[in-house]
């Protein structure tokens, strides 16, 4: 059996009367790499946040790498990273700057060279010494990528990784991410809006909707229990409150 | 187990941070230049058209120099964390794989560097313009900056937990509490000016004992021991009860979203 890397058990969260994530159970195996999928208010942010330790969930479990998360947050933390395109990186330093205060934050291991491979990878190496608040945003949303990369995390979760970048650059991204993650063996947790993004990245994907697992498989498996042939066309379902499709005899 | 490594890295987010802006750096060099320039002058003026009290110049110097470490200490622990909402890089610094002790550690050390570079700066000034000679303190010019630069942690650790509490609204206490204080902690007049009922409250607050002694250093008399272990006990618990302030609204803002919504 596959070591499960993410493991949640009924996980539920509720804001006073309103409930965010309802009953939610969740695996990954390590090397995986799964969609998180849902419209806005699915749940899906909310579920990350706790996954990170960012949240207490109101009842059910999280275990990362075997490991509680509200028990054991820093030790794991060592091993995951995150990007997000709705969360930066400080304006006022430069782009080195900021790989250094990360690096030092994850205890990186030869740092320098580290953080020259990783701009050099991501085509931002002669931005080095650029501050963080004169870039672009796909060239902010490469460095946030850089920074999650820092500590070779065997769990990465990536919150709409490619949501500013244009299509030659969201290219090279899901393809830089697709080799780092097989040559790694890295376990990706990854919410996009982009189908694209997730047909080509993702081995299996969960939709959510209204706070629950709304759907669970490889994207061809979701395609046939939807009839669709896909997965945006499977998404507006979802989020005009479609439902699964019997499949014919 | 705490990391050094980690604090270091928060501090050198810090120092990249200072090192760049000029207007970061007024806001620590300025301000306390200001303060000691206005008094200092006000305060001779006064003295030539009222004859004045014996010793309030040195009195009134020595006090917005003691101030300023007080103040500097509690902006640097609360004004960090702001830097960090600001920049919306909050959750990044939360996702890592750092304690909230090494996090606040690191705003305390910043608060450290930034009093001493005051008093290293104002020090040498009052003697320029005044030649005020803070020296004159003596040995308790330690145990004085040691205690106010612990009542400023505290206060910036309390005022960083309210922030985290009530959110984006509550910035403005970052600055308001200190001065919510000063008329309570006879920083510019000695406590018997306050009526009865203030004053036992003046009595509760650690750096009443520190600006009180100055006062009487200044005017030639002894200090008493117990006044500075009585500021030492009250600082550690008040620093004890902040700690856990601290840590209940932190648990609380994870419970209740509210610490992710500081990154909006």
């Amino acid at each position: 059996m596959p070591e499960l890397v993410l493991d949640v058990k009924n996980l539920r969260k509720e804001y006073g009367d309103k409930v965010a994530v309802e009953n939610v159970s969740l695996h990954v195996a390590r090397g995986e790499v799964v969609g998180l999928l849902g419209p806005n208010g699915a749940g899906k942010s909310t579920a990350i946040q706790i996954f990170l330790g960012l949240v207490t969930p109101t009842s059910g479990s999280v275990n990362v790498f075997g490991l509680d998360i509200e028990k054991h947050r820093v030790k794991i933390l060592q091993r995951c990273n995150f990007s997000s395109a709705y969360i930066w990186l400080p304006d006022n330093l430069k782009v080195r700057e900021n790989l250094v205060v990360f690096a030092a934050l994850y205890q990186v291991k030869n740092p320098k060279a580290k953080i020259d491979s990783l701009l050099e990878m991501f085509e931002i190496a002669h931005l080095s010494n650029s501050l963080t608040g004169k870039l672009s945003s796909g060239e902010s949303t490469r460095l946030n990528l850089c920074k999650a990369l820092l500590n070779d995390p065997e769990l990465l979760l990536l919150d709409e990784p490619t949501a500013s970048l244009d299509p030659d650059i969201a290219d090279k991204v899901r393809k830089l991410i697709t080799k780092i993650q097989a040559e790694k063996n890295m376990t990706v947790l990854y919410t996009s809006h982009n189908m694209k993004d997730v047909q080509e990245i993702c081995n299996r994907v969960v939709f959510m909707q209204k706070g629950k697992v709304h759907a669970e498989g490889t994207p061809q498996e979701i395609l046939e229990q939807f009839n669709h042939t896909n997965l945006e066309d499977v998404f507006i379902s979802i989020a005009r409150g479609g439902d699964l499709v019997e499949k014919p005899e | 187990m705490i990391s050094f490594a980690r604090i270091k890295g928060l501090l050198l987010r810090y120092y990249f941070c200072y090192s760049r802006s000029t207007f970061r750096i007024m806001d620590i060099v300025f301000w306390p230049v200001m303060d000691l320039l206005v008094w200092g002058f006000l305060t001779m003026y006064m003295l030539k058209v009222s004859g004045g009290v014996p010793g309030l110049f040195t009195y009134l110097i020595g006090s917005v120099i003691l101030w300023n470490v007080l103040y500097r200490a509690q902006q640097a622990v609360s004004v960090s964390f702001l830097e960090d909402v600001w920049s919306r890089n909050f959750i990044n610094i939360f996702v890592a794989p750092v304690k909230t002790f090494e996090f606040v550690a690191a705003t305390c050390i910043a608060g450290l560097i930034q009093s001493v570079a005051v008093a290293a700066i104002m020090v040498p000034l009052a003697w320029f313009f005044y030649q005020y000679n803070f020296g004159t303190l003596g040995f308790f010019m330690i145990p004085f900056f040691i205690n106010l630069l612990l009542m400023g942690w505290t206060l910036g650790l309390i005022t960083t937990a309210m922030i985290i509490r009530w959110g984006h609204q509550a910035e403005a206490l970052a600055w308001a509490i200190p001065f919510l204080l000063q008329p309570l902690c006879a920083v510019f007049y000695p406590v018997e000016v306050l009526p009865a009922w203030l004053r036992a409250v003046s009595l509760c607050i650690p750096a009443t004992y520190v600006f009180e002694g100055m006062r009487t250093i200044l005017k030639g008399g002894a200090f008493s021991m117990k006044d500075l272990w009585l500021s030492m006990a009250l600082n550690l618990l008040y620093a004890i009860l902040a700690a856990a302030l601290f840590e209940h609204l932190f648990n609380e803002a994870r419970k209740n979203g509210k610490l992710t919504k500081l990154n909006t």
